[in-house]
C-alpha cells in the first residue's frame, strides 16, 4: 500500500481535494497491508461472496483494487455474531464489503446501493403481493429468515408476528447448514420446491437465486412498511471499515463515486433489486417481476 | 518455594504416604466414582461430587494460614483464549484441557499433580470448520472422568475417551455437526457408566439435548431433546410434573405454534447433578431461539426447564419451567446444588438453583415443587414468582420489544449469573455465590446485519446494577432466605468457587485477581495478581507428598470479556462514551492468558534445608 498521498494522486484532482479531512490513517494502513486490499469475507455466501470470489462483493473488491494498483487478499471468516470483533477490529483485514449503512460498530462509507426486503414467490402461482399488510398473508405459508441473534430477527419476520402471523410462517435460520453452498439460499429453493408459499427474504439474496431459479420466480420488494416502524425494509449498503480508518473510507468513498455506473451495471447482473440511495448516479430498477 | 524444592519433597513424602494414596487397581463401579467424590485428596468431577457442592473437606489450608498462601507450579495450556476449565485430579495425576483454539483446539494434557510434570498430552485432531462458523464461544468447561478414562467433548461435538494411562484415545463418538451451529461447550458427567454431555447453539436454530454415551464402547444410549413430542423429551406415563400448566401430552409441541420447537433451542451447556439415592439426574435447558418472542407465543417447553430424569433411560420424572415464553435470554443451564434442609422444621430434599433471573429457587426434588424463590439480586423484570402455579409475576413495563425502548431492566439480558458454579459448605451451611450485578437499557434501531442480511435489532445497553459495580461474590443461607454476607466486584465475577474444610472460600476475578476470603465473614485474606483474568473453577486435592493444593486456570476472553464491557458507572451510558469507550474497560486490566497455577502453603522450615535453596545451585 502505498501512502496515501500517492494513492489520491491516481485519482483526479478534483476529487482529491474535496477529502482535505484526511488524515494520518492511511499511512498507519500503509505499514500493514502493503500494496494489499485486504478483504474479509464469508467464504460460502453467494451471491455476496465465496471462495472462488464469484460474488458481487468479491467483484466489486476487484474493481476497487485495480484503482488503486492493489492486489486483493481475504481472508475467510463465516459471517456469525462476533464477525466483526474477531476479523476486521482484529485487523485480519482492512474492509467488510457489505455492510448496512447505519451499522454503529464500524466507519462506513458512501452507500453504493440500496435494496429491499422481497416476496419471492412462484410466477405460476400468480401471487402478486406486495404489501406486508396484505390480507392474504394470514393464510399463506410464508418462509422468514431467522438470525436470532438475542431475539433479533429480518424485519419480516417481527412485522408478521407483530401482526399475530405466526401459525403459517416457516423459519430458515440464516446460517444454515455450512456443509451446503450457500447456505442462506434454502428459502428461495423452498418456494421453488412449494414447501412455502411465498417466501420474505433480502433482496439481493432473493434476487440472485430467482434469477438462477429452475422454475420462473417473481420477486417483489415489500411495501407499506411505515407502520412498523422502527423496523425498516429497505437498506444503504457500504463498504465498511474500521471507524478510525478515516483515510481509506475517504479513498473508498471516490472509488465509489466515480464508478457507480459500473457498480449498478454488476449489481443488476446479478438481480439485486436496487432502489435508489438518493445520491444520484442510479435510477431505481424496475422492480416489477423477473420474467423468464 | 520453587518447583525443584517442591520435587524434592514430594519424592521425600512420597515413600511415607504411598500406602495411602495407590488406587485400587480394578476397574472401578459408578459408586466407586460417587465414593471416589468424597475422597478429599482427588477432584474426580469438575463440580467435586454429584451434588455440586464444590467442597474440600481438606483444611491444612485454613482462615489463620492461608495468607501464606504460594504458587509453587504453572503450566500454560498453550492457547489465550478464554479459560473456564476444572483440573480433575485423580490419584496425584492432573487433567486439564484448553480451549477450542491454537495449533491443538481443546488439548488435554495429564500432569503429575504434586510436581507438575508433564506425563502425556492428547490432541483431538479437529474436523477444522470454516473460521468463524462456531458462533461466539471457543471455551470448555472441563473434562470427566470414570475407570481410568478421561472423557473429553470437544467443540466441534466429539466425545472422546481417552486412556489415562498413556493419553492414547480408546474411542470417539460424533454428537453433531458443528456446521449447523451445533457445539459442545460444557463438561461431561459420568453416571453409572454412561457420559452425560448437552450441546449448545440454541441462537443458531440448534434444537436442544442431553445424550448419554456407554463409557465403554462409545455408543449413544439415549438422546432427551428439550423441544418436540414426548417421545423425543423422553417423556411416558411415569412423567409427574408437579404445576398443572405442565401436565399433559405433547406440551414440547403444542406450547409452540406449529413446528417451531423442530428449531427451539433449550440448549444445555451447563451442569447436570445426580442423586443416587433417587437414582436421578437434574439439569436445566437453555432459551428458546432463534424465534423472536412474537413469532412464538405459548410456554415454548421445555425451554428454561429443570428436569428430573433416570439416568439409566433417560426418561423424565418431573420438570419445571423456570421463565415460560422466556423474553430475556434466561438460560436456566446454573448449576443446582443437591442438599437436605429443614424446610419449616422439616428435613426436606431439595435443590437449590441459582436462577438466571435473579431468583434462588428451592426446589423438593423429588416432586418438582417449588419451596421457595427468593431474590438474590437486583430484579425489575419480574415481580416474583407465584408459588401456587410457579410462575414469574411479569412486569410489563420492562419488557423488552422491537418498537419500544425500556431503559433500567435488571437483570440484564445474561441474567442475575450464568454458568459459573456455586459452593455449598457443611460447614457453615452458606452456598457461596459467584454473579453478575448488570443491568440494561435496550434501545431499537439499531441496525445489524448478519451474512448479509441486514436488519433493526436494538442496542443492549449493559451497566452496573445499583450502587454502581458489576459483580459480586456472595454467602447466601437458604433457611434464612438472606444474603449473609456479599463483596462487590468492579467486574462480574465470571469464575466458579470453592470453599474448604479450612473455611476458606476461593473465587477469581476478571481484573486479574485470584483471592481466598474467609467463609464465615467474607473477610479477604490472601489474593494475588495473576497472568490474565480468571473465569474457570478452582479445586483443590491432596499431592503425593500429603500437602493441600489449589489449583485455578487463568485466562480471560470470549463473552465474558463482552459482559464485561458494560460500564461501571450506572449514570454514564454509551450514549456518552460509546461503545469503543465502554471497550477500552477490561483491557485496561488484562490481556488473554492460559496459565495453570497451583498453589499451597510455603513447607515448614524445620527439615532439612531442601536442595533448592542451596546458594548458586543450578538444575
Amino acid at each position: 500500500m502505498p501512502p496515501l498521498a500517492t494513492r489520491l494522486a491516481r485519482l483526479p484532482l478534483a476529487v482529491a481535494c474535496l477529502m482535505g479531512l484526511v488524515g494520518a490513517a492511511g499511512a498507519t494502513r500503509a505499514a500493514e497491508s502493503k500494496e494489499q486490499f485486504r478483504v474479509c469475507a464469508d467464504p460460502n455466501n453467494l451471491p455476496f461472496s465465496n471462495e472462488k470470489r464469484q460474488g458481487f462483493e468479491n467483484k466489486l473488491a476487484q474493481l476497487i483494487a485495480d484503482q488503486l494498483h492493489e492486489t486483493v487478499t481475504y481472508s475467510w471468516w463465516a459471517q456469525r455474531r462476533g464477525n466483526v470483533r474477531k476479523t476486521l477490529k482484529a485487523h485480519l483485514c482492512d474492509v467488510i464489503m457489505g455492510v448496512p449503512t447505519q451499522l454503529d460498530m464500524l466507519g462506513t462509507t458512501r452507500p453504493y446501493y440500496r435494496s429491499t426486503y422481497v416476496f419471492v414467490s412462484r410466477l405460476d402461482r400468480h401471487i402478486d403481493i406486495r404489501s406486508i399488510s396484505d390480507p392474504r398473508l394470514q393464510r399463506l405459508l410464508i418462509g422468514v429468515q431467522l438470525i436470532g441473534d438475542d431475539g433479533f430477527n429480518t424485519p419480516p419476520a417481527h412485522a408478521l408476528g407483530q401482526q399475530g402471523i405466526v401459525n403459517n410462517v416457516v423459519g430458515f435460520p440464516i446460517y444454515g447448514d455450512y456443509r451446503r453452498p450457500s447456505p442462506a439460499a434454502r428459502i428461495i429453493a423452498a418456494v421453488q420446491d412449494g414447501q412455502i408459499d411465498v417466501a420474505a427474504a433480502w433482496g439481493p439474496l432473493a434476487g440472485y437465486f430467482a434469477k438462477h431459479a429452475p422454475v420462473p420466480l417473481r420477486v417483489e420488494p415489500i411495501t407499506d412498511t411505515a407502520r412498523f416502524a422502527p423496523l425498516r425494509f429497505q437498506f444503504d449498503i457500504s463498504v465498511g471499515v474500521r471507524k478510525d480508518d478515516r483515510g481509506l473510507r475517504s479513498t473508498l468513498d471516490v472509488i465509489i463515486a466515480q464508478h457507480q455506473p459500473e457498480i449498478d451495471a454488476l449489481l443488476r447482473s446479478y438481480g439485486v433489486p436496487l432502489e435508489s440511495t438518493g445520491l444520484g448516479g442510479i435510477q431505481p430498477a424496475s422492480t416489477s417481476a423477473t420474467e423468464r | 518455594m520453587t518447583l525443584r524444592n517442591s520435587n524434592a519433597m514430594s519424592g521425600i513424602v512420597l515413600g511415607v504416604l504411598a500406602v495411602l494414596v495407590v488406587p485400587p487397581p480394578v476397574a472401578l463401579s459408578a459408586d466407586d466414582l460417587n465414593a471416589m467424590s468424597h475422597d478429599d485428596k482427588s477432584w474426580v468431577m469438575a463440580p467435586k461430587d454429584y451434588a455440586n457442592t464444590r467442597y474440600s473437606g481438606l483444611d491444612q489450608i485454613k482462615v489463620e494460614n492461608v495468607g501464606k498462601l504460594q504458587l509453587v507450579w504453572s503450566f500454560s495450556v498453550g492457547a489465550d483464549r478464554g479459560q473456564e476449565a476444572a483440573p480433575l485430579i485423580v490419584n496425584n495425576t492432573m487433567f486439564v484441557v484448553g480451549p477450542y483454539f491454537g495449533v491443538h483446539p481443546n488439548q488435554v494434557f495429564a500432569l503429575d499433580a504434586t510436581t507438575g510434570a508433564l506425563k502425556w498430552s492428547y490432541a483431538p485432531k479437529p474436523n477444522w470448520a470454516a473460521a468463524g462458523v462456531a458462533c461466539c464461544d471457543v471455551v470448555t468447561r472441563g473434562l470427566a472422568y470414570d475407570n481410568g478414562k478421561v472423557f473429553l467433548a470437544t467443540l466441534d461435538d466429539y466425545l472422546v475417551a481417552i486412556n489415562t494411562e498413556d493419553g492414547q484415545e480408546l474411542w470417539h463418538t460424533k454428537l453433531g455437526d458443528i456446521n449447523t451451529g451445533e457445539t459442545v461447550t460444557m463438561a461431561p458427567l459420568v453416571v453409572k457408566g454412561k457420559v452425560l454431555i448437552g450441546n449448545s447453539g440454541g441462537e443458531l436454530g440448534v434444537r436442544g439435548w442431553v445424550t448419554a454415551v456407554d463409557e465403554d464402547s462409545g455408543k449413544i444410549s439415549w438422546r432427551a431433546y428439550a423441544t418436540g413430542p414426548d417421545k423425543d423429551v423422553l417423556i411416558g406415563q411415569d412423567f409427574k410434573p408437579f404445576y398443572q400448566d405442565q401436565q399433559g401430552k405433547d406440551l414440547g409441541v403444542t406450547s409452540w405454534p406449529p413446528d417451531k420447537w423442530k428449531i427451539g433451542g433449550g440448549t444445555m451447556w451447563g451442569w447436570i447433578q445426580y442423586d443416587p439415592d433417587a437414582n436421578l439426574i437434574y439439569y436445566g435447558t437453555g432459551n428458546p431461539a432463534p424465534w423472536n418472542s412474537n413469532q412464538r407465543p405459548g410456554d415454548n417447553l421445555w425451554t428454561t426447564a429443570e428436569f428430573a430424569r433416570n439416568p439409566d433411560t433417560g426418561r423424565a420424572k418431573w420438570a419445571y419451567q423456570y421463565t415460560p415464553h422466556d423474553e430475556f435470554d434466561y438460560d436456566e443451564i446454573n448449576e443446582s446444588v443437591l442438599l437436605t434442609l429443614p424446610i419449616d422444621g422439616k428435613d426436606r430434599k431439595i435443590l437449590i438453583h441459582v436462577g438466571r433471573n435473579g431468583y434462588m429457587y428451592v426446589i423438593d426434588r423429588m416432586s418438582g415443587e417449588v419451596l421457595s424463590a427468593t431474590p438474590y439480586d437486583t430484579i425489575n423484570a419480574t415481580r416474583g414468582i407465584d408459588l401456587k402455579t410457579g410462575r414469574p409475576i411479569k412486569n410489563e413495563e420492562k419488557t423488552p420489544s422491537i418498537g419500544r425502548n425500556v431503559t433500567d431492566v435488571c437483570p440484564n439480558a445474561d441474567g442475575a449469573k450464568d454458568w459459573q458454579p456455586s459452593a455449598w459448605s457443611p460447614r457453615t451451611h452458606l452456598l457461596y455465590v459467584p454473579h453478575q450485578h448488570l443491568c440494561m437499557n435496550w434501545k431499537t434501531a439499531e441496525v445489524g446485519y448478519i451474512a448479509g442480511t441486514p436488519y433493526v435489532g436494538a442496542t443492549v445497553d449493559m451497566f452496573a446494577g445499583p450502587g454502581g459495580y458489576r459483580g459480586e461474590f456472595m454467602a447466601w443461607d437458604p433457611v434464612q432466605k438472606e444474603k449473609v454476607w456479599e463483596i462487590h466486584e468492579n467486574f462480574p465475577v465470571w469464575s466458579g468457587a470453592l470453599v474448604t474444610g479450612g473455611d476458606v472460600a476461593f473465587y477469581g476475578t476478571m481484573d486479574r485477581f485470584f483471592k481466598a476470603v474467609n467463609a464465615k465473614n467474607g473477610n479477604l485474606l490472601w489474593q494475588m495478581r495473576t497472568p490474565s483474568g480468571i473465569i474457570a473453577q478452582p479445586v483443590s486435592y491432596q499431592g503425593s507428598d500429603g500437602r493441600q493444593y489449589i489449583a485455578i486456570l487463568s485466562g480471560v476472553g470470549g463473552w465474558p470479556g463482552v459482559v464485561a464491557n458494560a460500564e461501571v458507572d450506572p449514570r454514564v451510558r454509551n450514549a456518552a462514551l460509546g461503545f469503543s469507550g465502554a471497550m477500552q474497560d477490561l483491557p485496561a486490566y488484562t490481556t488473554g492468558g492460559s496459565t495453570l497455577m497451583v498453589f499451597a502453603l510455603p513447607l515448614p522450615e524445620k527439615p532439612a534445608t531442601p536442595p533448592a535453596a542451596r546458594p548458586g545451585g543450578t538444575p
